[in-house]
């Protein structure tokens, strides 16, 4: 591991955006917080005047391509990157080659996550062989496994049949697991390229319909309540999801739900320049979808935001637009789209940050010493950002090994500043550490 | 009714600051009745010619040389235009230019004499372009030039074989051509030379066509030959 | 505009000077030398990955008689079938010294892509179910010439709008022209947001072939039979088709296009296709003084 142990002191943080204090970690632990702490000896003391501490960020949705596609990223690059943007958690999407469908895939990732060191990355298990969406893969063995999988998920394609779905999420109750879908239609959704609207209409590409999400929301959220199992809705996309979503936690129904960075400040007119870097699945949907995100994500109808980080090389979107690949990466610029979408705007406090971003996946995911706040005796995972410091988004200059941000050229408004990780600083004075 | 102590005519359409006319109405009329005898002439009594007018302002000029033509001889002269923006050695030095039209006369090229008409002479290439284009159309007889006013500076070996005045000029000087039919009275000026205006369209295809015809732009050859 | 991406792009004038200058080009075509020297020494690459051989012709015979150097490069048995990117394709053009490159494309946005990539012109000659600002323009040409104007022409398209760039191209082109355009197809066979599009919209094509001094045919595939987007053939072409008897419910003057190639029997009777109100010959002759006034337009120029 390339960070320091020893105790730190972060001197005039402000804990969730309140007043500033200091924070003294000591042995991975919140050991201190108060005014004027004195420094242990050894200690290296953090200037943090102005930043805002947050508890470490939890992704419940990023793909680190390995192993497979280690060209696009590694489980390192990955996880160099999420302690950029802040995180100190992120789950492993199934989907690499070979699919994370067995225990041995599954142990792989989260071993190549520690010994990367730079976050705990937990693997997400595949629902079905292969993502094939025919038999159910071994949830169990995933789920005893050293890397202890408590969410699956076949991401990237839907757990389209009905009965499929209904025995996963029945399955997992046996170890308090959650199902997380990718909610789209196959049928509805053959050869999509776009949102389907005015904007796919005049462009001449295959519209992906809003419906071909909701109308699988639906099913899943009736689904879950029949059989009293956890659900969770991954990158929520349109305002009608939005909806059903609100009447099934309503009606009582164990859903959550997530929303990406990218679906909450970009939309489908962006696509008019047929630059790839705007293809993503779901697609980048209307104005009235985004204030519908935002507005769910405000009063808790969408519980989390996940980045659905998703690198690719340059030649994947070096193309027509048809034959590009679907994906963002968004681990390093999550938490200033958010400030950028939810708190300058007035819709989410600092506090609320962190229950959306930290303690709500957290808890989703099962993740224990993650998302616990910042009180004394908690684990130091902790985020220092700066929300004054505009940042001029550059794909080339992430820790990411790809830079395929559909922000480049944008002017973001902060940055992160530090990130500890059990009280060791992943990252410092904005660089990995 | 000359040009060398012009009375203040309240009808007399204003000359623009810093030019003076060289040709009145009057003389620019007479320098084309004398034109047309010339070619009456030249060509043993015209039988075989046809007159094209270069775009814009050679193609009135044809028309009423053909006009006089005519009540001279009782004879009708074939007349059309030739546009020679397809032939032009500066096309790549200004955006794309609006075409003017092209017209060949029923009958064709073939054995006639054909005589080009133009305002100004100038540096002589669009009439090398003219030259070039009529090889593409036809095979004629013999090929003359007629324009109205020579101001010199030739850039090829090229001279005009009807002239209606010959007006030694600088090249800080431009000449302009104003013609009842596009300008709504006869003039020939001589004035300072300005930016050329010229037919170009801004930008062409690549930056907001300006269409207009040539001869909505100001009257002015200069540069324009 | 250094490109002709999209029908859209073009203002109404500059829309009239490209229909001006074809008709003044359109008399090359009759010349003994039909030729011009304009484009001397510029280089026109055809870049086609679909097969389209009457589109192709057109604009190399357009651009070699304007005398430009033409180059015809289609993806099959070239590298580009080989795994080549269009990126890749696109810079080797490039360094050939490519002054325009004319491309046919099944991607919509192929030819916005391409124009990122190179430093020339790009002429979009189809891309996908997108554009193809050509077929449009030279089809404004011919009903401009047929029927002596376009403003307040009543055009009726008919058929497979959703898949259509010809379509979507005339749309634009023609609603900029000051043409009141009339799509008609099935539900299936339009766009969900055609509503918000410039133009009226109607399931009913007798109702609507009195009232239109245009009707463009469109060709319909009879795989679309296979995902449903009708039921039948005969069911498509009992409703949609154009027969003998309707184009007599058409006003006297009336006239009949289509963009090729011509499906006979399906959106189309032979007797129609046949008649000399059809302009389909017309079209394709047009084309070529349209493309050469397209040509010239962006290559005439500094």
């Amino acid at each position: 591991m390339p960070h320091t142990k020893g105790p730190h002191l972060v001197r005039g943080a402000r804990p969730l955006g309140g007043d500033p204090v200091d924070l003294l970690f000591v042995d991975g632990l919140i050991a201190e917080t108060g005014s004027g702490l004195q420094a242990p000896e050894g200690a290296q003391i953090v200037d943090a005047t102005g930043l805002i501490a947050l508890p470490g960020l939890v992704d419940l949705h990023t793909h680190l391509r390995e192993p497979g596609r280690e060209d696009a990223e590694t489980v390192a690059s990955g996880s160099r990157s999420a302690a950029m943007g802040g995180y100190t958690s992120v789950h492993a999407m199934a989907n690499t080659d070979p699919v994370a469908d067995t225990a041995g895939v599954v142990e792989q990732v989260w071993r190549l996550g520690r010994e990367a060191g730079y976050c705990d990355v937990r693997p997400v298990g595949a629902v079905t062989v292969g993502l094939a969406g025919e038999q159910l893969s071994e949830i169990g063995a995933m789920a005893d496994s050293a890397a202890q999988v408590r969410v699956f998920s076949d991401d990237g394609i839907c757990v389209w049949d009905a009965l499929l779905m209904r025995r996963a999420l029945e399955y997992v109750k046996a170890f308090d697991g959650v199902i997380a879908q990718h909610a789209q239609e196959p049928r509805l959704t053959e050869g999509a390229q776009m949102n389907e609207g005015c904007v796919s209409d005049r462009l001449g590409l295959p519209g992906w319909p809003a419906v071909a999400e909701e109308a699988i929301i639906a099913r899943d959220c009736l689904l879950a309540q029949h059989v009293g199992s956890r659900l969770h809705v991954c990158h929520v996309s349109t305002k009608g999801s939005v909806d059903i979503i609100r009447w099934a936690k309503e009606r009582g129904c164990d859903v959550t739900a997530e929303v990406t960075p990218h679906h909450l400040l970009l939309t489908d007119d962006l696509v008019e320049s047929y630059d790839p870097i705007y293809k993503v699945n779901p697609p980048l949907r209307t104005a009235e979808d985004v204030q519908a995100l935002r507005e769910g994500l405000a009063d808790g109808t969408i519980d989390i935001v996940a980045t659905d980080h998703a690198p690719h090389p340059v030649e994947a979107k070096e193309t027509e637009w048809s034959t590009a690949a679907m994906g963002m990466v968004g681990l390093e610029t999550a938490l200033p789209v958010v400030q950028r979408t939810m708190v300058d705007t007035g819709l989410l406090t600092w506090a609320q940050v962190a229950d959306r971003m930290s303690a709500a996946p957290a808890r989703i995911g099962r993740v224990s010493g993650h998302g616990r706040g910042l009180a004394v005796g908690e684990p130091a995972n902790v985020v220092l950002y700066d929300p004054e410091a505009p940042v001029d988004v550059d794909g080339a200059a992430m820790a990411t090994k790809s830079s395929n941000t559909p922000f480049r050229g944008m002017t973001l408004p902060g940055r992160v500043r530090a990130t500890f990780l059990r009280g060791a600083p992943t990252v410092l004075e904005g660089k990995i550490n | 009714m000359g040009s060398a102590d012009p009375a203040p005519d309240p009808d007399a359409p204003e000359v623009p600051e810093g030019t003076r006319a060289v040709l009145d109405g009057n003389e620019l009329n007479r320098a084309l009745t004398r034109i047309a005898h010339e070619v009456l002439e030249r060509t043993k009594g015209g039988q075989h010619v046809t007159l094209l007018g270069i775009p814009s302002r050679g193609v009135p000029l044809a028309r009423r040389l053909a006009r006089r033509i005519e009540r001279v001889e009782d004879l009708s002269v074939p007349t059309g235009s030739l546009d020679i923006t397809m032939y032009r050695d500066d096309l790549r030095l200004a955006p794309a230019r609006a075409l003017g039209r092209t017209e060949i006369p029923a009958g064709g090229l073939d054995d006639r004499v054909v005589v080009l008409v133009d305002d100004v002479l100038f540096s002589g290439r669009t009439v090398r372009a003219a030259l070039d284009a009529l090889g593409d159309l036809g095979r004629p007889r013999a090929v003359q030039l007629a324009v109205l006013v020579d101001r010199g500076h030739r850039e090829l070996p090229i001279r005009a074989d009807y002239v209606g005045k010959n007006l030694p000029t600088s090249l800080r000087e431009s000449v302009t051509v104003r013609l009842d039919e596009t300008d709504g009275h006869d003039a020939v000026l001589l004035g300072p030379s300005r930016p050329s205006p010229a037919n170009t369209l801004k930008g062409g295809l690549k930056g907001g066509l300006r269409s207009g015809s040539p001869d909505s732009s100001p009257a002015t050859t200069e540069g324009d030959d | 505009m250094r490109h002709l991406l999209s029908a859209g792009d073009l203002s109404r004038d500059e829309a009239t000077l490209v229909l001006d200058t074809a008709a003044e080009l359109a008399q090359v075509g009759d010349r003994s030398v039909k030729k011009l020297p304009t484009l001397r020494g510029r280089t026109v690459v055809n870049l086609f990955y679909e097969d389209s051989t009457r589109t192709r012709t057109s604009f190399e015979l357009a651009a070699k008689r304007l005398s430009a150097d033409v180059i015809n490069f289609s993806a099959k048995g070239s590298s580009v079938s080989k795994g080549e990117s269009l990126k890749d394709t696109a810079l080797t053009l490039q360094a050939m010294g490519a002054d325009a490159v004319v491309i046919r494309h099944s991607a919509s946005g192929a030819a916005h892509r391409l124009a990122n990539w190179v430093d020339g012109s790009v002429l979009n000659a189809g891309d996908g179910t997108h554009e193809h600002p050509t077929q449009a323009l030279l089809d404004a040409y011919t009903m401009r010439d047929r029927l002596g104007r376009l403003d307040g022409l009543r055009v009726a398209v008919v058929g497979d709008i959703l898949h259509s760039r010809v379509a979507r191209s005339n749309v634009l082109l023609l609603t900029t022209l000051g043409a009141h355009v009339t799509l008609v197809a099935p539900p299936t066979l339009l766009p969900v947001s055609v509503h918000t599009w410039p133009c009226e919209v109607s399931y009913d094509l007798d109702e609507v072939l009195p009232k239109s001094d245009v009707v463009m045919m469109l060709r319909v595939q009879a795989e679309r039979m296979r995902d449903s987007f009708f039921p039948s053939v005969r069911e498509y072409s009992r409703n949609y088709g154009l027969d003998g008897e309707r184009l007599n419910r058409m006003p006297a003057e009336a006239i009949v296009m289509h963009p090729g190639p011509m499906v006979r029997g399906m959106e189309i009777s032979a007797e129609v296709a046949d008649s000399p109100r059809c302009t389909v010959t017309e079209q394709v002759a047009n084309g070529v003084s349209l493309r050469m006034a397209v040509l010239y337009l962006l290559l005439g120029g500094s």
